[in-house]
């Protein structure tokens, strides 16, 4: 337990500096005043794998991460839709999430809105036209902002954030 | 009359108020410790501006225990705080003070809970309401007992007058039972709260939730009001701790003066205690399930020690 506390105190916080050069610090800073803006600086994120590969997973489990740290931002991701402001859909959308999808954007109390991440997002990519797919998120429910990429990175995922911010207070 | 009212009301607003920033602080400390940067110490209090102006959306199979529970939840905790020992060492109301009391305040409000949890027959809630029942059941002897302790060694049940009589006579606290008792207590804190190793606040996973389980049917003000209660609860146990096991800064007068100090002081102490959280819940994993009952009946047996020392060491 001492050595744990020591090697935590030791390594210090590695989440990127606040330079001003450093590029994840401005999106992030512009995104919280965009977040203060229409959610008052709280943005409570649902993640929904609607059949994706898991790609996209990874790149988000990496903004919680010491690195990139979104949560000093004012975003949180939350265990049920019912606490969400966010839903971030990835994947297309398989015949059995249709439902299910469906269900968890009924279960979302409203403001709410919806990000779809990854190219499968957007038609079903590379799964496009298979029997198991129902097509994109946007088949299925209304969606607000696409963020591109396969999968996308990190700091795609923040610009993306961003750009569907702005895209909601127009 | 009005002044006893005013002073309980002091207790309660200060409670309210502080509850979301030791959240707050405690999850930045802990970020801290891992590494990260961590949200501001305010977040919290911006999270709950939000839920409050958010939709609410209730499953159609719930009742109105479901749409009661987190109105009885808060007001418990309001309750609660204006009869414990907060800013001044002996509260207004006739029965302030008393430990039974306030201990099954907080098990009103852990049954509405358990209650709500079942309520709208998601099997998360169901689940979290089965295990919280369970470790509340194991938790609250040793709470008691703990307390006890202090109790025995003062020559008073009244929580009020364990906190002037410790505070009067450093030389009954310098003893090593009252460590013992301590330590019971913050354990029993940590299961009654949702903390690690017995509870995660922080995880995302459905299958090792207690806590969060209950919770997840919530939205919107509901959201609030239950997440603003267990702060509450959390920073009411926190005091209690700060105030019987080191009860030092607690005016016995009650002029607005001696409160404003008696305010300073538990901030600092909450702070302290915020601390040593933040360092027990980075250092320590998750115990299993069928383990919680082995370190609850740990912290039982640290209890009834320190109450056995209490006729064993003059």
């Amino acid at each position: 337990m001492l050595r744990q506390l020591r090697a935590a105190l030791g390594v210090g916080v590695v989440t990127e500096p606040p330079a001003p050069a450093s590029e994840i610090e401005a999106l992030g800073v512009t995104l919280r005043g965009e977040i203060a803006r229409l959610f008052g600086r709280s943005l409570h994120i649902r993640q929904v794998d609607a059949g994706s590969c898991n790609g996209c997973e990874i790149e988000i489990s990496g903004l919680t991460g010491p690195h990139y740290d979104l949560e000093r931002f004012g975003l949180h991701f939350v265990a049920s839709p019912r606490h969400a402001d966010c839903l971030l859909v990835t994947g297309p959308v398989t015949r059995n999430m249709a439902e299910a999808l469906r269900r968890t954007w009924e279960a979302t109390p409203d403001p709410k809105l919806v990000i779809a991440v990854g190219d499968c997002s957007r038609d079903g990519g590379i799964f496009a036209g298979s029997y198991a797919i129902a097509g994109g998120v946007a088949d299925v429910i209304p969606v607000d902002a696409v963020i591109l990429g396969c999968p996308p990175s990190p700091k795609a995922l923040l610009a993306g954030l961003l750009d569907a911010m702005g895209r909601l207070r127009q | 009359m009005i002044h006893d009212l005013l002073i309980a009301a002091a207790q309660a607003l200060a409670i309210a108020a502080l509850a979301p920033l030791v959240v707050g602080f405690t999850r930045r400390l802990k970020a801290r410790l891992v590494g990260r940067r961590g949200p501001s110490p305010w977040q919290p209090y911006a999270d709950l501006r939000k839920l409050f102006a958010k939709e609410v959306v209730v499953s159609e199979n719930a009742s109105w225990v479901f749409r009661a529970t987190p109105y009885v939840l808060f007001a418990v905790m309001l309750v609660a705080a204006a009869v414990v020992p907060v800013l001044v060492a002996r509260p207004a109301p006739a029965f302030a003070g008393n430990l039974i009391l306030v201990m099954y305040l907080f098990l009103l409000g852990t049954f509405f809970l358990a209650l709500a949890g079942l309520d709208t027959a998601s099997a998360f809630g169901g689940m979290g309401s089965s295990r919280e029942v369970a470790i509340s059941a194991l938790a609250e002897p040793t709470v008691i007992l703990s307390v006890f302790a202090l109790a025995l060694r003062s020559g008073t049940i009244d929580l009020g007058g364990i906190v002037e009589r410790l505070g009067a006579e450093p030389r009954l606290a310098a003893n090593p039972a009252h460590l013992l008792a301590f330590g019971a207590f913050f354990i029993v804190m940590l299961a009654e709260t949702g903390r690690l190793p017995v509870d995660n606040p922080a995880t995302h996973l459905e299958l090792t939730m207690i806590h969060e389980a209950m919770v997840l049917e919530y939205s919107g003000r509901y959201l609030a009001l239950v997440e603003w209660a267990s702060a509450m609860k959390l920073t009411l146990f926190m005091t209690l701790l700060a105030n019987l096991f080191l009860p030092w800064g607690l005016p016995g007068g009650l002029t607005v003066a001696a409160m404003a100090g008696g305010l300073v002081a538990l901030v600092v102490k909450l702070a302290a205690l915020a601390l040593l959280l933040a360092l027990v819940e980075t250092s320590v994993a998750k115990l299993r399930l069928f383990r919680v009952p082995e370190l609850l009946a740990g912290s039982f047996a640290l209890a009834l020690l320190s109450v056995a020392a209490v006729f064993l060491v003059r």
